[in-house]
């Protein structure tokens, strides 16, 4: 494994994120996994939307784009129409990607464009200090969810996998080999391929539910993650509080902009012929 | 300068957007006059109102839309009822006899009206949608607005592939109908 | 809502009769659009048609996004990849890629984004014209920007002007509105396309430097010192230059910085760099102005029944001109105050309740008594009507 300081712009350092955050974990994952595959660093472009993942692209040392909220994948998918040869990946937080941008996760998942998404769920907007998301369990607290949150999250790697993304995995900060493993096979995946990584927020969300400091969050990751083989054994109430960890899909369907060059290629010779 | 206004109006599905197309194609394109098109529909793909208007003159055309016809072409009993009362003094109105009874509004002479039963003819070659272009010829032969060759030609160049032979014995049947109307009046 | 089968191609170099959506297709292929993002709307959707028939068959890409703040996010995506990219709306759309115009503009990233206009507030009239965007056009967006747009009166214009959008944004790495209206999107005229060889293109400027020394968002090489209104060059993403884009304000280098002189520095480039190019971008198509007492300034569909009103006017001895901006943003300051101090009265005919006329008044700065006549309801004012509006500001009886 090579050295992943030559990914960073260590001179934009140092970066936003609080001490004890999940997300410099995560980024480390993607790094890894990265050079890992041997990418050419001038052929990877990186796009975020907004919030504290978002972050990300400007301490990465690749083509970077840093979206508005919500439409980092729309961007993504407009360069990958027009540059197939590039690798593109999606560094995206939980508001950022199922709330704002939920349309156009099951859209790009829908199309099955090659693009890699990963997803830093820390439950929380972090950037504007600790209001509710659709990844908030239930009866947890925010700032906006003073009395505990009403709603029901989402399960994204389900939503990801029923709008039909080819690739969905999910693992922790904590589980960081196994992270980088799934974030390594979905940059290989041909398709829309989807990682979401449970990060956690001390600041806001840990301390807000008194679930301790950075190391006891991560402990909590550990303790609560269950395979998808144990979750299947296993009543919903007991499941209800982990986190199912593995890969849910992993299947070759024909990718989008190959589908769309096919089509250049048969009007090119329709041309030809006439 | 020579400005000639024409309104072609009917029902949706009746081909009236077309029919606009293929007479200002016919005068600007293959006449090698100026022409300006124009439409106006419901939200209805089939069935509601449907207007084309065709401006066509030797000189540069400012004022897009038509003001008072010197054409018209009524498809439907609707659009007659509507814009029969617009047409201009020495205006011509043309209409589907199939579909449109004239009368009931006196203020133009019945001499204005020419009618031919277009949606007959169509049904007589077979396929009424075909309407559309037995109504171009039936105008053509009654107005001169356009010349009956760059109509033929504006015609086929529209029309789908396969389905030449067919439009042309539509037009065809358009002109003939008007001529025999003209010798009745 | 196209119903009728349109036989399409690029441009042919004859004659043609032509939708102005049609046009714009048109002149977007001969401009070296290569990738076009949309999502159905009246009065626009035919451009999105026939780029989807087209683009393939030039080697370029369609996609119908999921909504229109997608559309613009993927036109902006390719066009950081190197790719000329375009957009077609209408005003409820035109609301939804504000957001990501505004990016646009702040991370000076060329488009062309194209408002089919029509009946509004809201749903409004989807099928019937109207000229209600003028002012969102100019600051629809949240922030202080730049803005360029124009506005086409006839089908030839369209192509043209459809050219000349994609040249500028290309030329000021800026976006660009086509400012169209249902009248002159869905109208058929005549058109003499250009063969491809006659049409002007203009593409963005490319890094003259090795990626070693390629700053992002600095002035570009030889620049004079001081130069407060330059435009960066553009590196494609994918070439082996590596930088940041951002939607917050950045520095040179493309990565984010607080407030402070720099991001002062580079708001107010963003505005000069369109400022002093709005004489080259200023095209006004004047008739009967030289001697004209009344001017009437108007502009896409509606300056056509303005013109009318302008003939009938002179052959009742009123010496009525006629001045038509295609270029509405930048705004033409200089010519209407120049003229406003030589006319007796300005009357300003737009499908809206006063927007352009706004500028006018301010231009005129009181040498002249300014009227605006408009419609709201979905028609095409009548030549009529605007000559009796003129009349009244001649103080002629109607």
């Amino acid at each position: 494994m090579g050295d992943i300081h030559r990914y960073l712009r260590e001179y934009y350092m140092p970066h936003i994120w609080c001490p004890g955050c999940g997300h410099g974990i995560i980024l480390g994952a993607v790094l890894r996994a990265i050079d890992i595959a041997g990418l050419d660093q001038n052929n990877v472009a990186v796009i975020s939307g907004i919030g504290c993942a978002s972050r990300a692209t400007g301490y990465v040392d690749f083509c970077t784009l840093h979206t508005t909220h919500g439409r980092a994948l729309p961007f993504a998918t407009g360069l990958k129409m027009v540059r197939p040869d590039m690798k593109i990946v999606v560094l995206t937080g939980d508001g950022d990607t199922a709330a704002i941008g939920g349309n156009h996760l099951i859209h790009a998942a829908r199309r099955n464009i090659d693009i890699t998404t990963v997803v830093f769920n820390n439950s929380v907007y972090g950037m504007t200090s600790g209001q509710y998301s659709p990844m908030t369990p239930t009866s947890r607290f925010a700032t906006t969810a003073p009395y505990g949150n009403l709603e029901r999250p989402f399960d994204l790697c389900a939503l990801a996998s029923a709008a039909g993304a080819t690739y969905v995995a999910r693992s922790t900060a904590y589980h960081v080999r196994q992270l980088t493993t799934y974030i390594g096979r979905g940059l290989a995946h041909k398709g829309f391929s989807f990682i979401e990584a449970v990060s956690q927020c001390p600041t806001y969300y840990g301390r807000r539910n008194r679930l301790g400091a950075a190391p006891a969050m991560l402990e909590w990751q550990k303790r609560n993650s269950i395979s998808i083989e144990q979750a299947k054994d296993m009543e919903p109430a007991e499941r209800e509080d982990k986190i199912v960890t593995g890969e849910f899909v992993n299947q070759t369907v024909p990718e989008y902009t190959e589908v769309y060059a096919q089509l250049i290629g048969r009007l090119g010779r329709q041309g030809e012929s006439r | 300068m020579r400005r000639t206004e024409v309104r072609l109006s009917g029902e949706g599905g009746q081909g009236i957007i077309l029919a606009g197309i293929i007479l200002a194609e016919a005068a600007a394109i293959y006449d090698g006059a100026n022409a300006v098109q124009s439409q106006s529909y419901g939200p209805e793909s089939r069935g509601g109102a449907s207007k084309a208007e065709v401006i066509i003159a030797d000189g540069e055309i400012d004022y897009p839309k038509v003001e008072r016809p010197d054409v018209l072409l009524a498809m439907n009993q609707e659009a007659y009822d509507k814009y029969a009362p617009s047409l201009k003094d020495d205006g011509i109105i043309v209409i589907d006899s199939t579909n449109v009874t004239a009368g009931g509004t006196p203020s133009f002479q019945a001499s204005h009206v020419r009618g031919g039963p277009i949606t007959g003819l169509a049904r007589d070659l077979g396929r009424e949608i075909v309407a559309n272009i037995v109504a171009l010829g039936f105008l053509c032969a009654v107005t001169g607005v356009v010349s009956r060759e760059s109509l033929e030609k504006a015609v086929l160049a529209r029309v789908p592939k396969g389905t030449e032979d067919l439009n042309r014995r539509a037009l065809a049947a358009g002109f003939s109908a008007a001529q025999a109307e003209a010798s009745r009046v | 809502m196209s119903a009728v089968p349109e036989p399409t191609s690029a441009a042919t170099g004859r004659s043609r009769l032509l939708q102005g959506n049609e046009a714009c297709a048109e002149g977007a292929i001969a401009a070296g659009c290569r990738f076009f993002a949309g999502y159905p709307i009246t009065p626009s959707t035919e451009i999105a048609e026939l780029m989807s028939e087209m683009l393939p068959r030039h080697g370029g890409r369609f996609i119908q996004m999921e909504d229109e703040i997608a559309s613009m996010a993927a036109v902006i995506g390719a066009s950081l990849g190197g790719a000329k990219a375009m957009t077609a709306t209408s005003g409820p759309g035109f609301s939804l890629k504000q957001e990501n115009l505004g990016f646009a503009a702040f991370t000076e990233i060329p488009c062309v984004i194209v408002d089919a206009q029509r009946g509004g507030p809201s749903s409004g009239l989807p099928t019937a014209p109207a000229q209600g965007d003028v002012m969102q056009a100019r600051w629809g967006t949240h922030g202080d920007h730049p803005a360029v747009a124009f506005c086409p009166s006839t089908v030839s214009e369209v192509f043209e002007l459809t050219v000349k959008a994609f040249n500028t944004a290309e030329a000021l790495r800026t976006p660009v509105i086509l400012l169209m209206d249902e009248v002159v999107a869905h109208m058929r005229e005549k058109v003499a396309l250009p063969s491809p060889g006659e049409v002007r293109v203009v593409d963005r400027p490319r890094p003259s430097v090795p990626p070693g020394e390629y700053i992002a968002y600095g002035p570009p090489p030889g620049a004079p010192a001081g130069d407060d209104a330059y435009v960066p060059e553009m590196a494609d993403f994918g070439t082996g230059y590596r930088y940041h884009v951002t939607g917050l304000t950045h520095g040179k280098n493309g990565l984010p910085i607080g407030p402070g002189p720099e991001a002062e520095f580079l708001v107010r480039r963003l505005s000069r760099k369109v400022e002093k190019a709005a004489p080259q971008l200023e095209l006004n198509r004047n008739e009967l102005v030289d001697d004209a007492e009344y001017l009437v300034v108007s502009y896409g569909g509606a300056a056509r029944s303005a013109l009318r009103a302008v003939r009938l006017a002179r052959e009742m001895g009123v010496a009525a001109g006629l001045f038509r901006p295609t270029t509405i943003w930048p705004f033409p300051f200089q010519a209407v105050a120049s003229l406003a101090a030589k006319v007796k009265g300005i009357l300003v005919v737009e499908l809206n309740l006063g927007q352009l006329s706004l500028e006018v008044e301010r231009a005129a700065a009181g040498h002249c008594p300014v009227q605006q006549y408009g419609r709201v309801g979905g028609e095409l004012m009548r030549p009529s009507e605007v000559l009796d509006a003129l009349l009244r500001l001649t103080g002629r009886k109607v």
